[in-house]
């Protein structure tokens, strides 16, 4: 099959998928019985003031228009204004957009990169004492909460030691390298469990394959087989699980960007929890859905890429 | 000659009792769900919010963990959140097997349009990211301790749905269902009495890995303050540290992070023992 034809056709797909999200969203926000404008007015309202706030949020419009509100909102990305800062929603989205990235983006880039060569390593001495301490170390720091890595490191490293700063953000490169360093390290660290023991079972499900016993038996260095026959045949899965993540780096890291006060999209969703601001993160559920739907559009894309055979099914 | 033949449950149990991380984490799980009771109940720690001491001391022979901001005893505080974090693991990991486990059946058992639409309706509900999903659900239902149950059961189900249906379509022309069929079996019949028991180390692994999920999420919804209100639990304990580390309190968190790592590390542990012993074909996955 072409692979015009096959990105049309994975595109159709996603067209009922949007219209599922949209109509979620639809369901918790607009369904689910709790009145924004008595939120937004508070107890004291007035039947009219109600009213009005009902009619500039288009909460009195038909069910199907609200929706449609929704499907509409997806596609042009018009959220509407924030309620407790008055902004323009995607005005708000793109300023927190870039700190978001430049936090995210290394610390993904560098974990990864760490991830597939320490499993390659491991893989490597695979069924000895290296290997699985390796693999109980991996469990072990899964097991602790996200946030004690945060509170901890931020504490010590930033707060005690002096090496880092605590919290706070510069625009520009490289202003705000020096902002950024720490919450880099910990996301690397958190990371690091999961992806290690992920990517090191790929590559063992791989090992023990037909195809690598004749590249052993040709006389292959145990290098060469890992490295590239092994590593090649490991990128589907690997593809799927870096991908997949990607949308995750433009919403940000909640928990970092809000505990070191940087200005990106975690830490503007995590105010938005704080204040009850609905519209916001109306807004960011539906952006992080939709960014979410396009990045598995591009690792199916991309699969036909590394697997051509992957088209024919 | 008689031959004892052995079911995959005996075999699982056996090769898990053979498994030293396996019994270790049984045992560490059996003792914080008996805990749990305890407290449940009020026969320990039922006066956690009584003034032990002043506030902040550090820890000493008398308080282990030393004391909080109103001096109470972190280690009766880190006790009583066992409750909440077994409590939270048992009702959210219920809801969502339940869910999971008949959308999964259905699903796969009559396929066709019935199965288009369960997963179109997953499909669209893991579109959206879990966290931001979480968020929505309890800042519509309202912030409080049974929001936050429901929304973590009811948004945490596909992919064990996924997994079911998966299964299922795989078991449902077997012999066995049609010899069923042929003597009369209804489809529900079919679907939970003779299916369901053939899959049923899909959902017990799952529910190991949800129960863990959910302790961690409650971490960071207590951050938001969308998590539990009131009573003590991990998630607010390591909460309060943001404001207690720059004065050197360090044990609250200390404490609450020892409790919450052992368990989740038990859970890990027996998760992975789990399904080596329970799926033989994936051994030693992910």
């Amino acid at each position: 099959m072409n692979i015009w034809s096959y990105v049309v056709r994975r595109l159709l797909y996603t067209v009922p998928i949007i219209l599922g999200v949209c109509l979620i969203i639809f369901i918790i926000f607009n369904l689910s019985g709790y009145d924004p404008a008595q939120i937004l007015l508070g107890k004291h309202a007035t039947a009219k003031q109600i009213a009005e706030v009902r009619a500039e949020l288009g909460l009195d419009k038909p069910l199907i228009e609200q929706y449609f509100d929704i499907v509409k909102s997806a596609f042009t990305f018009d959220f509407g204004r924030s309620w407790a800062s008055k902004q323009d929603i995607i005005e708000m989205i793109k300023e927190g957009a870039i700190p978001s990235l430049t936090l995210t983006f290394p610390a993904f880039i560098i974990s990864t990169v760490i991830s597939i060569l320490l499993s390659l390593l491991v893989a490597f001495f695979r069924g000895t004492f290296l290997d699985k301490s390796v693999v109980i170390k991996c469990v072990g720091m899964m097991s602790i909460p996200s946030l004690a890595y945060i509170l901890f490191f931020q504490w010590f490293f930033a707060y005690k030691m002096g090496w880092f700063e605590i919290s706070g953000y510069e625009h520009g490169f490289p202003n705000f390298v020096p902002y950024v360093s720490l919450p880099i390290i910990i996301m690397v660290i958190i990371s690091l469990g999961p992806d290690l023991r992920y990517f090191r079972t790929v590559i063992l499900d791989d090992i023990y394959q037909d195809y690598v016993r004749t590249a052993r038996a040709k006389g292959l260095t145990e290098k060469v087989v890992l490295l590239k026959h092994v590593l090649k045949n490991s990128m589907i899965p690997i593809i799927t699980y870096v991908v997949i993540q990607l949308p995750f780096l433009i919403l940000g890291t909640l928990l970092l960007e809000s505990f070191f006060s940087i200005p990106g999209l975690g830490g503007l969703t995590v105010k938005a929890v704080f204040d009850n601001d609905f519209p916001v993160i109306k807004a960011m559920t539906i952006l992080s859905a939709m960014a979410y739907v396009v990045f598995t559009v591009i690792t199916d894309i991309l699969y036909t890429v590394v697997d051509p055979r992957v088209r024919l099914s | 000659m008689e031959q004892t033949s052995k079911s995959l449950w005996q075999h699982a149990w056996d090769s898990l009792k053979r498994d030293k991380a396996a019994v270790f984490s049984m045992a560490v799980i059996a003792l914080y769900v008996l805990i749990a009771l305890l407290t449940l109940t009020g026969v320990i720690a039922s006066d956690w919010s009584k003034e032990v001491g002043g506030s902040y001391l550090p820890p000493s022979g008398e308080n282990f963990f030393g004391t909080d901001i109103f001096g109470r005893s972190v280690v009766l505080k880190t006790i009583k959140g066992v409750e909440m974090a077994i409590g939270i693991g048992i009702v959210t990991s219920l809801i969502s097997t339940v869910i999971g486990v008949t959308l999964g059946l259905t699903a796969g058992y009559f396929g066709g349009k019935v199965d288009e639409l369960i997963v179109w309706f997953y499909t669209s509900l893991s579109s959206i990211p879990y966290i931001m999903l979480l968020f929505a659900v309890i800042m519509v239902l309202g912030k409080g301790t049974t929001s936050l149950f429901l929304a973590l059961g009811i948004t945490s189900w596909p992919p064990l749905c996924r997994l079911v249906r998966g299964e299922v379509m795989r078991h449902k022309e077997r012999e066995y269902v049609q010899a069923a069929a042929a003597l009369g079996a209804g489809h529900r019949r079919r679907m939970f009495k003779h299916i369901l028991p053939n899959i049923f180390h899909i959902v017990i692994i799952q529910f190991s890995l949800r129960f863990q999920t959910a302790i961690k999420s409650e971490v960071i919804l207590s951050y938001l303050g969308l998590g539990v209100q009131g009573v003590p639990s991990w998630g607010t304990m390591i909460d309060d540290a943001k404001l207690e580390l720059a004065r050197g309190v360090w044990w609250q968190l200390g404490a609450a992070t020892l409790a919450m790592f052992v368990l989740v590390l038990a859970l890990n542990l027996l998760g992975d023992a789990l399904r080596d012993a329970l799926d033989p074909k994936l051994k030693g996955k992910a």
